[in-house]
């Protein structure tokens, strides 16, 4: 009794397992209105950075490279969410664990090399005549 | 399937084998996303690159003499734009409507192909002018960034023409919502590429 229970058990199970598999398991498709949210916010994002750069809205330099930057990293986020459809579930976390994984990658990459080689060009710079004429 | 049968077969003492974690059976989705990861990881030294040399202009043009905001802005909205008729296309074929995806993916196809031809235009223009790829370290560096990015669209967009032919053939098969999903996936990954493209290259180009 117990035998037939468990395989049928068993059996519905797969059945469930394979329609959730055929209905679009793995595959995250959003909704319309995830991909109008997404559209909407990524258009604003957009245009506000090249409003501050074009019209030159800002008098510091600095402060509007902070901004745009700001909103590229949202943009960012903006569209991993809505358009990439990224979860912590998705392919049962292993999707985010290589994207984490990626990003230390591009952060060790991108600010490394700035850094030093910013560091690099600052103490190779050509000796000032000033400088040449007082060498030790 | 039949290691499953069999554990449940032997007892119930043996429930706790996999009951809750069902394991992708399939794994194109992880694979195609575990490619765009290293994808990501090229543009990332492309960056880097673009990062490093691209102030070491030889007594050439500057970013801010080359760049024409208008045009990036209009690339940056065909984009934008094909990755949401892009969206609408997964949607129908969520719904299983193969000539409304067929239609949207052609709309993504012309607005891929805008993009395309805006960002040659750009380019023939620069070296046109003589600010070639060969003129300064900071321009070999954009023309590689930029070029790369293009490139992707590119081959994007034959991917694109061929599952369309695919789909046309054999209908929205699982193999087809399978590989559209992988392109969507490439699809939306190049635009998020593109967000780096125009504020690290363009926007802070011009402002410095």
């Amino acid at each position: 009794m117990s035998t037939v229970n468990s395989h049928l058990d068993a059996h519905g199970e797969d059945t469930r397992n394979f329609h959730g598999h055929d209905d679009g398991h793995g595959e995250a498709h959003g909704s319309f209105k995830g991909y109008v949210t997404g559209f909407l916010l990524s258009v604003v994002l957009t245009a506000i950075p090249f409003w501050l750069v074009m019209e030159e809205v800002l008098p510091s330099k600095q402060l509007t490279i902070a901004i745009v930057l700001a909103f590229a990293l949202v943009q960012v986020l903006v569209h991993m969410v809505y358009f990439l459809h990224m979860n912590t579930q998705s392919e049962g976390g292993w999707n985010m664990l290589a994207l984490i994984f990626t990003l230390i990658l591009v952060v060790i990459t991108f600010a490394g090399s700035l850094w030093v080689m910013y560091h690099m060009n600052e103490n190779m710079m050509p000796l000032s005549v000033h400088e040449a004429k007082n060498l030790p | 399937m039949s290691t499953h049968a069999m554990s449940a077969n032997a007892a119930d003492a043996n429930d706790f084998i996999v009951r809750e974690d069902h394991h992708p059976e399939n794994g194109t989705m992880l694979g195609f996303w575990l490619y765009l990861m290293s994808d990501c990881l090229i543009f990332a030294v492309l960056f880097a690159t673009y990062g490093v040399v691209g102030s070491n202009y030889a007594a050439g043009p500057s970013p801010a003499d080359l760049f024409d905001l208008d045009i990036v802005a209009v690339n940056t909205a065909m984009l934008l734009l094909s990755s949401i008729t892009y969206g609408f296309a997964m949607l129908e074929m969520a719904r299983k409507r193969t000539n409304m995806t067929l239609v949207w993916l052609a709309i993504t196809g012309v607005f891929g192909l805008c993009f395309i031809g805006i960002e040659l235009y750009e380019f023939h223009h620069l070296i046109h002018i003589g600010a070639g790829p060969q003129r300064s370290a900071f321009l070999s560096a954009f023309f590689t960034l930029v070029g790369t990015h293009g490139l992707h669209v590119s081959f994007g967009l034959i991917w694109l023409v061929t599952l369309m032919t695919q789909v046309r053939k054999h209908g929205l098969t699982t193999e087809n919502r399978r590989r559209l999903n992988c392109l969507s996936l490439f699809w939306h990954f190049l635009d998020v590429i593109w967000i780096g493209v125009f504020t690290f290259v363009y926007l802070m180009g011009v402002l410095r």
